[in-house]
């Protein structure tokens, strides 16, 4: 267009021309930037649009576990042992306190709260965001949560939490066979499904609570929540629901158990009762036993050091890992033995002088009795205990045989019992001493071998369990402590089937009967070793005391109890089935340094055996 | 129409005899029904976006009460004397922009607002309106296209306000300023010769903002436009939040009340500058596309009424202000698509807020009066 700047008047035509021109172009550019608009949105919500909702997804939602409740223990005639039961705590939440120090000097004139807890308070605080609770006091009884609740509006932001702790009602009783929960550590962690346990806090520890944990624990749940920004949850919807724990039956009679327990008074030890039909264990006793909930609850470090280090040992569960030796409860076992090979026979007697000396050797070793048994034959070792006659016995079996022959019933075997953490027991042999001691087996060791001295070392869970086989004639079965499964709100719960896992080889049943005979001698006979026990006895008991040595009494050294100091003192032992000829119980009892098996130990298997045969009197 | 019984009109008529009715009270049917449609659907967005706060939604509707009776007072005023008053206006914007910046209220870190005793008022936006009266007053006196003389002059008269709002600092509104300004200069046939020049001279006076103009706030907004994720915790957030708030609202959207991103407090500021996101996440595409073809319409019946007025005021004038609404809707668009740089415009007539909204519907009141002010020319 020619530039005509001379043109003085108002061209009304061409200007008009000129802005709508003008307002075309912009007409079209309008329309060309809603179409980028539109471009960019197509980008974001169509092509784009999976990215986003991912994103969006992740901005807000979250997956969180729900921990699935732990199953119940009962006995085996339904007494509840384990549960779950609400526990309180104490839990500030920032965001609605004005001033946190004021609150807590409130709350500390309501309940006691240690400095330590609030040192742990003001820590928590530090990792948790303003609208979380932190915890400030744990365990609140019912007075400390009614004062709590009468001051609640003088106290802004303070709340109280429910949350389900396990609880034994029964306390201490049977607190190494059950076990407890404790928080989850850090090698327990690493070693754990991570998923499952995501919600979980607490596991078990020993016991039954930790070998059934598995059963016990039940599954993980799920709720997904909305987050906002702040990551306050503020929806939640529950997408799986936990699947709880089963419960779980013990095959322990808990009447049976607590008499056991009270039976051993002041002494420690340990007492094993098992079914020999079946290999249910009706007792499983450890002294002294300990209380469970120390180890729910965080304990203190004191408590806990008070416990592990004590010299009354009260973490070990004696009954599986403490490792005693026999003595001679050993004794049918290797008249049993030389019986079915034939060395000896009932009527067959040998002259006790009160000790024996092996060819070439002029140690003696000695009788119980310093002045001997006279004329012994083996019911008459058995009835008392004579120590000659088996130094002779186990010299004619020699190692080996006395060896294979204990290892038939299980001894230095785990017998396993479904509960973990079971000692082995120790059965000597050459081979065994060559391997760990590299020396060559000499025969002053079959000697005491043969009255369960020496290497030999059970556990009281073996001892009953070898007796139980004993008395129901050779069958071999894994003891369990899992009478039957339950299913929460099912009537009908599943018994475990007995685990029969072989049966001792009888040469000669009659060979059997001489022994039992003998035991029922210990019992019943009138110079029986634990005649003490006969006593208005409604049922026959096969038995045999035994006492295991602390320490080797040197060669002709004066044993006096008094002077000995009690943790020197001899362990007192006792075996026994009853009823003899049909048993259905057999107990094997230790008492530590309790002196004699007769006096000390069989009582507390009489009690025990009453308790569980007459419980329907 | 006495003369007349009521039989004898038929439906046309009757009509008729409302469009008459409406041009009398001058007002211009076709954006009247554009900007209650836009209203309507734009309060829906803010009861959504405000968490379902009834208050809230009547707060804005007592506001658009008052803005659009802004108006239709406005729309009484005729074309000649707003062409009078133009200078005036300027004036008054000046000073109190003057005042502002003297002794101006604080709010959110920039000094904007000027209290006159019974309200609070930000003299910028009287200048959205002032600036484009005042170059279309001074450049409809002489002959178009404007000489260098008169686009110089316009330029310094530009440059004041636009320097002074940016001083507060108000990015958004200098900017809506600077394009209003721009609009009036180029529909008034501004020489593409200097157009181009201008537009190379951008990159210099750009660099020159840059090191010496803006406020670090200012710089790291730009930044982060530049590349979002550099800082998602800090400055890229909100762009990077409305951008999941759009993408996943997708095609059809997750449907009225149903936005999560923004329901759940991610998306900031989703009730003023940000509520677009809230509205495409809701609506998703179809939804987005259905509320730009509403602004366009609006824009379409601007510049109609543009291309009808008699005048070369009231023609630049019509033109300014209806390219500026569309440009508020680009960049307000534009930036929570992350197309561009963050700077504080809301999305107008939807967004939650009183001033800017009173300006825009006067600035529909000025578009109203120019058309039904014409004077009937015999064909």
């Amino acid at each position: 267009m020619v530039q005509r700047a001379s043109i003085t008047f108002k061209d009304h035509f061409r200007e008009t021309h000129l802005f709508q021109q003008r307002l075309l172009i912009t007409a079209i550019i309008t329309i060309l930037l809603l179409l980028v608009l539109i471009a960019r949105l197509v980008f974001l919500q169509v092509l784009s649009h999976d990215h986003f909702t991912t994103l969006s997804e992740k901005n807000r939602l979250d997956i969180l576990p729900i921990a699935p409740i732990r199953g119940l223990i009962y006995d085996r005639n339904g007494v509840l042992l384990a549960q779950n039961l609400p526990s309180f705590t104490l839990q500030i939440v920032p965001e609605h306190s004005k001033d946190l120090k004021k609150t807590i000097e409130e709350l500390k004139k309501l309940v006691v709260i240690s400095d330590d807890e609030i040192k742990q308070f003001y820590r928590v605080l530090k990792e948790k965001r303003r609208f979380e609770g932190i915890p400030l006091r744990f365990r609140l009884n019912d007075i400390e949560r009614a004062k709590i609740a009468v001051n609640q509006d003088r106290l802004p932001g303070v709340k109280i939490e429910a949350q389900l702790a396990r609880d034994y009602p029964l306390g201490s009783l049977a607190s190494h066979a059950i076990g407890y929960v404790g928080r989850i550590n850090e090698q327990e962690l690493q070693n754990l499904n991570v998923a499952r346990y995501s919600a979980t806090e607490y596991i078990g520890k020993v016991g039954v609570e930790r070998s059934y944990e598995d059963i016990l624990h039940g599954q993980v749940g799920t709720v997904l929540v909305e987050r906002n920004s702040q990551g306050r949850v503020m929806r939640s919807e529950t997408e799986l629901d936990p699947e709880p724990g089963k419960d779980l039956y013990l095959t322990l009679d808990i009447k049976v158990q607590e008499v056991a327990e009270k039976s051993f008074g002041d002494d420690n030890g340990a007492l094993v009762a098992i079914d020999p039909r079946n290999g249910e264990v009706i007792a499983l006793v450890s002294i002294p036993t300990f209380d469970p909930h120390i180890f729910v609850h965080r304990v203190d470090t004191k408590t806990y050091k008070a416990l592990s280090t004590s010299s009354d040992h009260p973490l070990l569960n004696r009954a599986l890992q403490g490792q005693y030796p026999p003595g001679s409860t050993l004794k049918p076992f290797i008249g049993l033995a030389g019986l079915e090979a034939n060395l000896i026979n009932s009527d067959e007697s040998l002259k006790c002088p009160g000790y024996y000396m092996l060819k070439n050797d002029d140690r003696k070793y000695r009788d119980w009795k310093k002045e001997g048994h006279g004329e012994t034959n083996l019911t008459k070792a058995l009835v008392e205990s004579c120590d000659v006659y088996f130094y002779d016995l186990s010299l004619a079996l020699k190692i080996d045989r006395m060896e294979s022959y204990l290892a038939r019933f299980g001894v230095g075997q785990p017998t396993g019992i479904d509960i973990r953490g079971e000692a082995p027991g120790l059965l000597p042999s050459k081979q065994w001493k060559q391997k760990t001691h590299r020396l060559p087996w000499f025969p002053g060791e079959t000697l005491i071998t043969g009255i369960g001295q020496g290497f030999t070392l059970t556990t009281p869970l073996q001892l009953a369990n070898i007796t139980a086989i004993l008395g129901n004639g050779g069958q071999r079965y894994k003891p369990r402590i899992i009478h039957a499964i339950g299913e929460p709100g099912v009537e009908e719960i599943t018994l475990q089937k007995p685990r029969h896992i072989g049966t001792v080889q009888k040469d000669n049943p009659e060979n059997w009967n001489i022994i039992i005979n003998a035991m029922k001698q210990v019992v019943h006979g009138l110079r029986g070793t634990a005649r003490g026990i006969n006593r208005n006895l409604e049922y026959k008991v096969a038995g045999k005391t035994g006492t295991a040595q602390v320490f080797g009494i040197k060669e002709d050294e004066e044993y006096d109890e008094e002077k000995i100091a009690k943790k020197l003192r001899d362990h007192a032992l006792f075996i026994s089935f009853a009823p003899a000829d049909e048993p259905r119980i057999a107990v094997a009892v230790i008492v530590e340094n309790g002196g004699s098996g007769g006096a000390v130990a069989a009582p507390i298997a009489r009690k025990v055996m009453d308790a569980y045969l007459l419980k329907d009197n | 129409m006495p003369g007349f019984s009521k039989s004898e009109f038929t439906d046309t008529t009757r009509i008729h005899a409302g469009r008459r009715v409406l041009h009398r009270f001058h007002v211009d049917l076709p954006l009247l029904l554009g900007l209650i449609v836009l209203v309507a659907v734009g309060l829906m967005v803010l009861y959504s976006a405000s968490e379902q706060d009834a208050g809230l939604v009547s707060k804005q509707l007592i506001r658009l009460g008052i803005a659009f009776t802004v108006m239709f007072a406005v729309a009484q005023i005729s074309p000649d004397t707003l062409r009078y008053w133009s200078p005036w206006l300027f004036g008054i914007g000046l000073i109190m922009l003057i005042a502002v910046l003297l002794l101006g209220e604080v709010g959110k870190g920039a000094q904007r607002w000027l209290n006159l005793g019974f309200f609070t008022f930000q003299p910028s936006e009287l200048m959205k309106l002032a600036l484009p009266m005042l170059l279309a007053w001074y450049l409809s006196e002489a002959i178009l296209p404007p000489k260098f003389k008169h686009v110089m002059v316009a330029v310094v008269m530009m440059l004041i306000p636009i320097y002074m709002v940016a001083k507060q600092p108000d990015l958004g509104t200098s900017l809506l300023l600077a394009s209003s300004g721009i609009f009036v200069l180029f529909l008034a046939g501004l020489r593409w010769f200097y157009i181009i020049i201008s537009t190379l001279m951008l990159i210099p006076t750009s660099l020159l903002l840059w090191f010496y103009g803006m406020h670090d706030y200012q710089r790291s907004r730009v930044l982060t436009f530049i590349n979002p994720e550099s800082d998602l915790r800090g400055s890229g957030y909100h762009i990077n939040q409305s951008s999941i708030a759009i993408g996943s609202g997708g095609t059809y959207g997750k449907g009225w009340l149903n936005g999560t991103q923004s329901h759940l407090d991610f998306l900031p500021e989703r009730k003023t500058d940000f509520i677009f996101p809230v509205f495409s996440e809701e609506f998703g595409l179809i939804g987005a596309i259905i509320l730009l073809t509403i602004y366009a319409a609006i824009v379409a019946r601007g510049l109609v009424i543009a291309a009808q007025a008699q005048d070369t005021f009231t023609r630049l004038l019509a033109g300014s202000i209806t390219l500026t609404f569309f440009i508020y809707v680009f960049i307000n668009i534009g930036m929570v698509s992350g197309l561009l740089p963050v700077v504080g415009i809301p999305l107008p007539l939807v967004s939650y807020g009183g001033t800017s909204m009173v300006t825009l519907l006067a600035g529909f009141g000025i578009l109203m009066s120019i058309q039904t002010h014409r004077k009937l020319i015999a064909s």
